[in-house]
């Protein structure tokens, strides 16, 4: 049997939820398990509640299932929001003190959840209270583990003589995962050692941490030694790292050679160029060390600004943001687009419009980065579906940029940004850099925009002796010389105009679009959905139903003639994305003049689970669906 | 061989009206970039939208006619990523104190080692003559409908407000004056800007030639106009910090800011303020990044046959859990 089971953790922001997310994370990794993780959050600093759903498995998995085998509630919220998501059998470890506590006195729950709640609690004939959910909990199967938090922390301050960590409440995340463990049965030693490496550069704070794991792994291991679930040391796959989604395009970045990034404080995207300035020194093969830049700038106008005018030295630039910064960027978009610039716009999507949900997923911004900035001008936009395919698409990206010269938009999500989980090694030696038409050396008369057969000219830099050219955002001559001469205009508007065959011809097709099976029910889908469908079509596939998956990749310009050959053998064809309106199925329509036979779409602002895809699935190979089936499962 | 004036001029018609101010401030950034001997290669001439914007198609060196109020944003990029560029970013008032007032306020605090030059008529000319930022309250030129009624943005004030380390202003019709001032700023260790007080022929009818030559002012002794420009270098004015004392700094700034208020019969031109203690940008990143400026960004080599020469090992050692 195979073991696949998810430990949710929740408690307000900035009570260190993260921390004991990331050592299950670790021990479940150490262990040997895949480990998908994700975290949800509110726009809110402190108080607002957020939770950590880690999901561990022998196989495989990209994606979380609904609800949890086992849950740490220290808080009544969490208690709330998540005790009738755990399973028969499952366990709720949770804070004694909780259980009294009502709804009315939990201020953080939306006025319009509490509306449903009381409805709820009516409904049961129960009092809206955290007792209320243990005795359905217990009802529905659940071992309820009451433990005092508080009489724990009171325990390991007496041992260590040291009082002041009675009230040491951020500790609570410590002592919750160790619970957890115990109660698992997991080994100790990968709990020690994770603490340790999360810790590595605060040796007080970790010996601390250490101590209070200690204690609650054994008080929980001996005290509820019954549960029917255990973690287990594994067969452990070689070349597993554990990473955060927001690393994958970082690592992507620092390996292709983008040696300088602008961008503007914005969710989620900001983590990765923290990350890249955490690690701004590069160490280089056979030669003294690189760098890349990175610079925080008073706006996303000036980041886009920054990396195109860093472009225009040679350097491989690229800014990231999410929607609203790149609302902003649009007009310099152009910019880069009529003086073909390379350049790379990371885009971590969330959900809008306006600032929306600004700490939640969503895809809506598909056709925007298709159309944005006013004008006419050929881009490429690329979507990568997890953190492995945007460590190996960030490298793809710069090379589009640099072949084809103009601004490549890599579209990335909150849901990829803020997952963690096992996937293998990085292999730098395969991402190959190439750098296009641009020179090293020019002899004799240069002009920039000089018309060639393929509509790309050889590209100077500012600096290159022979090279000087000029850009402008008016139409110009070959020099880059504004001119609005209408033979000029329709030539220059033509040679840029050239690249999208080029695009679609020199693009590898499986860089376009990777079909994932072939079957005559086959899902087209683009970015983060790719793992809850590989997982939904994993569990169809056990049950006997092969369904197909074509994962787009570019889509912009659309690989029509592709797409239109990976879809040939199927006659149902489902679209499945994270917005309202199914952008990508209206480029099917338009491009492949055909209306998609099903739409399954989610747009609460939570990323899809593998069971809801499974579910709408099944309603489709039942003939039983609608023809949009709109997702809504999660908090 | 030496670089003679001409080779830094493009053959691209100027279609700037005749007796703009422009042509003052394009030849001026000419013979100074002559002056310096600095090859074209290495030169980039950065603009803004609007008349000015056109300026870097008139110079011989590398040129990028960015977008409207951006010109900071992308001439710093390049500045960062290649030090060893020359770069002037040049646009005209309502470009860089208008549209651009975001990006002149945070290039102070950043003092990227570069120049700025704003061509300050007072009016959008292109788009035929609005008031733009430096317009005064109330004043009326002659396309204007009504009165102006903003307040104006006095950039001198601000470039200093914000943190820019060398702060001039010049007059377009006073080439040599203006050409001196570039060659400094550009030496100079910081981001330096120059206000160039520039008429603009065809809209602006207050601040014309003869204004500014003090026409209107006829000294009765001599029967001359008495000029409102004026050098500060001529009265005895010391722009410099010169220690890094918190007293000198408050009174050199204090001074600069008393002189930018002063408008009317006499505008004072000249270096306002200038301080080369302050850290340039270079400085904060070698801080971190020590070899920075030996190796920047546009300097690196990322490939060898067409394979990463980056090694994150260490980086992917610390995620193998």
């Amino acid at each position: 049997m195979v073991f696949d089971y998810s430990w949710l953790i929740g408690g307000p922001q900035g009570s260190g939820v993260d921390t004991a997310a990331n050592i299950f994370s670790r021990v479940g990794t150490k262990l040997g398990y895949h480990v998908f993780g994700k975290r949800e959050y509110h726009s809110n600093i402190k108080g607002l509640h957020s939770y950590f759903v880690v999901r561990l498995s022998d196989n495989k998995i990209r994606s979380n299932v609904n609800g949890a085998n086992i849950m740490v509630a220290f808080d009544a919220e969490t208690m709330i929001r998540h005790g009738l998501s755990i399973s028969k059998n499952g366990a709720i470890i949770y804070d004694s003190s909780i259980v009294n506590t009502s709804i009315d006195e939990i201020p953080t729950i939306e006025a319009d959840h509490r509306v449903r709640l009381d409805e709820f609690f009516k409904s049961k004939n129960m009092e809206p209270k955290v007792s209320s959910i243990i005795e359905l909990a217990k009802e529905s199967g659940v071992n309820v583990y009451p433990i005092s938090f508080w009489d724990a922390l009171s325990n390991i301050a007496d041992e260590l003589k040291r009082p002041e960590l009675s009230r040491m409440t951020r500790m609570f995340n410590v002592l919750g995962v160790s619970f957890s463990l115990g109660v698992l049965k997991a080994p100790i030693a990968p709990l020690l050692e994770s603490i340790e490496e999360i810790f590595s550069t605060k040796p007080t704070i970790a010996d601390l941490n250490k101590k209070a794991a200690n204690f609650a792994y054994n008080y929980a291991s001996a005290k509820f030694s019954g549960f029917n679930a255990s973690l287990n040391e594994t067969d452990k796959e070689p070349n597993i790292m554990l990473v955060q989604g927001h690393q994958g395009s970082a690592l992507g970045k620092m390996v292709c050679g983008c040696r300088f990034q602008s961008y503007y404080p914005i969710t989620p995207a900001s983590d990765e160029s923290e990350f890249l300035e955490t690690h701004e020194i590069l160490q280089v093969k056979e030669d003294r060390p690189g760098s890349t830049t990175i610079v925080q700038t008073e706006d996303e106008i000036s980041a886009i600004g920054m990396a195109v005018g860093a472009s225009l030295t040679g350097t491989r630039s690229a800014t990231s943001t999410s929607g609203p910064g790149f609302s902003l960027m649009a007009e310099t978009l152009g910019w880069a687009g009529i003086n073909e610039v390379p350049v790379v716009i990371s885009l971590f999507q969330r959900s809008g419009p306006s600032t929306g949900l600004p700490t939640r997923h969503g895809q809506d911004d598909l056709l925007f980065a298709i159309n944005a900035g006013h004008g006419e001008f050929p881009r490429i936009v690329y979507a990568s579906g997890d953190v492995e395919d945007s460590f190996y698409d960030t490298g793809k990206c710069f090379n589009f940029a640099d072949i084809f010269q103009l601004p490549v938009i890599h579209i990335l999500d909150k849901f990829i940004a803020s997952s963690v989980v096992t996937c293998n090694r990085f292999e730098p030696d395969l991402v190959s850099i190439d750098r296009g038409k641009l020179l090293e050396k020019i002899d004799g008369d240069y002009k920039r925009f000089a018309h060639s057969p393929d509509g790309i000219s050889p590209r100077s830099k500012l600096g290159l002796e022979n090279g000087v050219f000029w850009n402008t955002g008016d139409e110009s001559d070959e020099h880059g010389h504004i001119s609005e001469d209408p033979v000029n205009r329709i030539q220059m508007m033509d040679k840029r105009q050239k690249k999208v065959e080029q695009i679609l011809t020199l693009v590898p097709k499986n860089d376009q679009a990777v079909a994932y099976g072939k079957s005559d029910i086959c899902i087209v889908s683009w970015g983060s959905p790719k793992g809850p469908i590989l997982d939904a079509i994993e569990m169809h596939r056990k049950e006997g139903h092969e369904i197909g998956f074509i994962d787009i990749k570019l889509l912009e310009p659309f690989p029509t003639e592709h797409v239109k050959s990976l879809l040939k053998d199927s006659s149902v064809i489902v679209d499945i994305e994270a917005n309202m309106t199914a952008q990508l199925g209206s480029l099917i329509r338009k491009n492949l003049l055909k209306d998609p036979d099903y739409y399954v779409l989610k747009y609460t602002g939570r990323p899809m689970t593998c069971i809801e895809i499974f579910d709408s699935l099944k309603k489709i190979l039942e003939k039983k669906a609608e023809k949009r089936q709109v997702l809504l499962y999660g908090d | 061989m030496a670089i003679k004036l001409g080779d830094y001029k493009t053959g691209v018609h100027n279609d700037w009206c005749p007796g703009c101010g422009d042509f003052g401030i394009v030849n001026a950034i000419q013979m100074s970039l002559a002056e310096m001997q600095i090859p074209k290669h290495k030169a980039a001439i950065f603009s803004g939208i609007g008349c000015s914007g056109k300026t870097s198609h008139f110079i011989n060196t590398y040129g990028v006619h960015t977008l409207h109020g951006r010109v900071l944003t992308f001439a710093q990029g390049a500045k960062i990523a290649n030090p060893e560029m020359t770069i002037i970013a040049a646009g005209g008032d309502g470009d860089g104190l208008g549209i651009g007032a975001g990006h002149f306020v945070a290039a102070g605090r950043r003092n990227v080692n570069m120049t700025y030059i704003i061509f300050d008529n007072a009016v959008y000319g292109l788009t035929k003559g609005q008031a733009s930022p430096t317009l005064k309250l109330g004043e009326q030129t002659k396309s204007l409908s009504n009165p102006n009624p903003n307040y104006n943005v006095n950039p001198i004030a601000l470039a200093i407000s914000s943190g820019f380390t060398f702060v001039a202003r010049s007059y377009s019709y006073d080439v040599r004056q203006l050409k001196d001032l570039i060659t400094a700023a550009v030496n100079h260790k910081g981001l330096a800007f120059i206000d160039v007080l520039q008429p603009c022929p065809t809209y602006n009818d207050l601040y014309t030639r003869d204004w500014f030559g003090g026409l209107d002012q006829i000294n009765e002794e001599t029967k001359k106009p008495t000029p409102r420009i004026y050098n500060l270098a001529d009265v005895g004015y010391d722009p410099v910090v010169h220690y890094s004392t918190t007293t000198e700094l408050n009174e050199k700034l204090a001074q600069a800011l008393e002189k930018s208020l002063e408008w009317g019969d006499k505008i004072p031109t000249g270096i306002f303020y200038k301080n080369e203690l302050v850290t340039p940008y270079t400085k904060r990143i070698t801080d971190k990044v020590p070899n920075y400026l030996e190796n920047p960004a546009a300097k690196q080599k990322i490939s060898k046959n067409g394979k990463t020469t980056t090694d994150i090992s260490e980086i992917l050692d610390s995620l193998s859990v």
